[in-house]
């Protein structure tokens, strides 16, 4: 398995973060999310030198990547795109709008679109429950999502047609 | 004169386009060169009626909703700058019969204040309750809590006095103040609404624990879902140690207390409190086996106090108005006031916090009007993922922790949600399941290995395969669940299973009589 290296200013960015976190009391998490937050995802080339940096084995910090949700190993597309599928957001028909969205996106759960503009992630509570359902795209909530909604979405936040 | 223009900044209202009609609103005014200042405010809660634009009055503040852009022009040519007539206006906003009949005491001053402004907070009760702490010993302000009533807020309602009870009692070089707002629960949102809306509260009542139990670091474990919640929390932090209400002296007291925001990572587990610790110290949020409790071993080792946010936001009123203020609110060992959540299929959603002891039935339909698509409510799931699922029989019950724990539910942090009689409970259940094996952290074996059997066999009695049989199987697994998991996501989750399956039998085509040889 062979993975790309990084670039000259990926690898400054990592040591930036590590420079900056890693004597902080539980350093792993706001460590990870500073790196995803810069390149956003966690080259897995730079296990070894977070390892190295908060004295842990490559084994325990790939254990905690792999155990969150969020952290990501593989760049995401341009634009994030979380549908929530949790209890309220299903009582207003969050089924359907996934349908849609995915068979609108062609993608499925943790698909890129082939254009690379957006990752499709499902999500359980936004806490915008009272005007379910509900979606994430790039941090900004959007609630009482239709089908149709999600068709202007598209166009105004996702740049997609 | 000029106007003031109240326009929420809470998520939730920007959700469904508030900052369009702030936009639009400005943009209106300079048209027709009109003073005005546009003030963004927490949220009133009643989010049918958001984008809801207040605008100040002699009279008090006047709201209109739910405001879309393009009634900005027509609101000026109402006049609504002075209260004006129009198609939207919903009079005075604290006559709004939803808010009017409600008893806010933690969210005495969400959307009112302006959210991070330090001199909206003091001008509405902000910091006595701090002051009042800082002249008394840690032991009166324990004994303060314990005498308030108020129960763990997150969902387990243990007596949070007791708890920093422990915690004061434990000597150590070292104490911690622990916030869980990994509020993951579907159909809750108090929590953001407070971070968002009135984030200094919760700084002050996190700061009123470390006073008492004698802590000086804070952390706040946030979900990363909330970036609205991070920004409003970061700001509210530095502000509040730049105006020396944290730091190394709080208040000028000689005591030193520091607060900082940890992101979570999307995982629901963390917030069980000792995943969350482990999460916290930068590992995989497994849980831990308890004892030691946390108040005494806790983070990094140490005593740790561990609240939720809203636990925290109810302690300033507390030390404010006294524990018997407090306490005269709700009925049996239910004391005080819970903001519950309407969610789902509800036409009125929004936040309602009222004194414990109202049914669901009043919360349902008297402030909730019914469901949103105007079908009869068939079930209502409170408590989140792990909270059972309630039938109409059961609306009648009065929201009292005590009341719901004998019906084999829970009211864990406030959150109703409505279904309406299009719901599949069977569908229901499997996702339960579902939702655990994904969430599940792994470390037990029924929870791990059980949710994902559980999907299967809810599949199997939902194809008709051997139904009897398999209600059999899912019913003893759901009990090998209940008695061998180590926390609540696997000891909990065959609540929504077994009541989904108990109260609704028709949808997993069974035969009614089969009832659980062992309740829940």
């Amino acid at each position: 398995m062979s993975e790309p290296e990084l670039s000259a200013e990926e690898v400054e960015a990592v040591e930036h973060v590590l420079a900056e976190h890693r004597l902080r009391p539980g350093a792993l998490l706001p460590i990870l999310h500073a790196i995803q937050d810069r390149l956003g995802f966690i080259p897995p080339t730079t296990l070894p030198r977070i390892a190295d940096a908060v004295n842990l084995s490559r084994a325990e910090v790939h254990g905690v990547i792999t155990f969150y949700h969020d952290f990501r190993t593989a760049p995401p597309g341009r634009h994030l795109l979380q549908l929530c599928r949790a209890e309220s957001c299903q009582a207003m028909g969050c089924d359907r709008l996934e349908a849609s969205v995915k068979a609108r996106l062609n993608i499925d759960f943790y698909e890129t679109t082939a254009d690379g503009a957006v990752t499709l992630e499902p999500v359980y509570c936004l806490g915008n429950c009272a005007l379910s359902p509900a979606i994430m795209i790039d941090g900004e909530l959007h609630g009482r999502v239709s089908a149709e909604k999600f068709e202007q979405l598209l166009q105004t936040e996702l740049g997609s047609t | 004169m000029k106007g003031i223009v109240y326009i929420p900044a809470d998520a939730a209202a920007l959700s469904v386009g508030a900052e369009r009609v702030a936009q639009a609103l400005a943009r209106e005014a300079g048209r027709r060169s009109l003073q005005m200042r546009v003030a963004r405010n927490g949220s009133r809660g009643l989010f049918w009626l958001e984008p809801l634009v207040e605008v100040a009055t002699p009279r008090g503040r006047i709201a209109y909703g739910p405001v879309s852009p393009q009634d900005v022009p027509s609101l000026f040519d109402a006049g609504f700058l002075d209260g004006g007539a129009h198609p939207l206006r919903l009079g005075p906003t604290e006559e709004i019969p939803y808010l009017k009949r409600q008893e806010r005491l933690t969210f005495a001053r969400v959307g009112i204040t302006d959210p991070l402004s330090l001199e909206d907070y003091a001008a509405h009760g902000g910091w006595n309750g701090l002051k009042h702490a800082l002249e008394m010993t840690g032991k009166d302000i324990v004994e303060a809590m314990v005498e308030s009533g108020l129960r763990g807020r997150g969902g387990a309602a243990f007596p949070a006095g007791i708890k920093w009870r422990t915690a004061l009692g434990a000597s150590a070089d070292q104490k911690y103040i622990a916030c869980n707002a990994d509020e993951g629960d579907s159909g809750t949102y108090s929590d953001r609404m407070i971070m968002e809306g009135d984030p200094f509260v919760l700084i002050e009542g996190m700061t009123i624990a470390a006073v008492a139990v004698g802590a000086t670091q804070g952390y706040v474990y946030l979900r990363s879902e909330y970036p609205h919640a991070e920004r409003a929390l970061n700001g509210a932090i530095a502000a509040a140690t730049k105006a020396g209400f944290l730091g190394d002296d709080v208040l000028g007291s000689g005591k030193g207390f520091s607060l900082e925001v940890r992101r979570g990572a999307g995982a629901y587990i963390c917030g069980e409190e000792t995943a969350m610790l482990e999460s916290l110290e930068g590992k995989r949020g497994m849980v831990r086996y308890k004892p030691p409790l946390p108040a005494i071993q806790g983070l990094f080792g140490k005593p740790t106090v561990i609240n939720n946010v809203i636990t925290f936001a109810s302690v300033p009123i507390i030390l404010d108005k006294g524990a018997a203020y407090y306490r005269d609110f709700g009925m049996g060992r239910s004391r005080g006031t819970l903001p519950f959540q309407l969610a789902g299929n509800i036409k009125h959603g929004g936040l309602v916090e009222k004194a414990f002891g109202l049914t669901l039935r009043e919360l349902l339909y008297d402030y909730g009007g019914g469901s949103a698509t105007g079908r009869p409510i068939r079930a209502v799931q409170v408590g989140g993922p792990l909270g059972a699922f309630l039938p109409e029989s059961q609306f009648d019950t009065p929201l009292d922790y005590e009341a719901f724990a004998k019906l084999g539910a829970m009211i864990g942090h406030g959150g109703v949600v409505s279904f309406d009689d299009t719901v599949d409970m069977a569908r229901m259940a499997r996702y339960a399941m579902e939702f655990c094996s994904i969430e599940s952290c792994g470390k037990c074996t029924p929870c791990r290995i059980g949710s994902t059997r559980g999907v299967e066999v809810i599949e199997r009695i939902m194809s008709g395969e051997q139904r009897e049989a398999n209600i059999t199987l899912l019913r003893d697994l759901c009990e090998t669940m209940v008695d061998g998991s180590l926390c609540a996501m696997g000891g909990m989750t065959p609540f929504p299973v077994l009541s989904a399956l108990d109260h609704f039998p028709e949808d997993f085509g069974s035969n009614p009589a089969n009832k659980p040889a062992k309740a829940a």
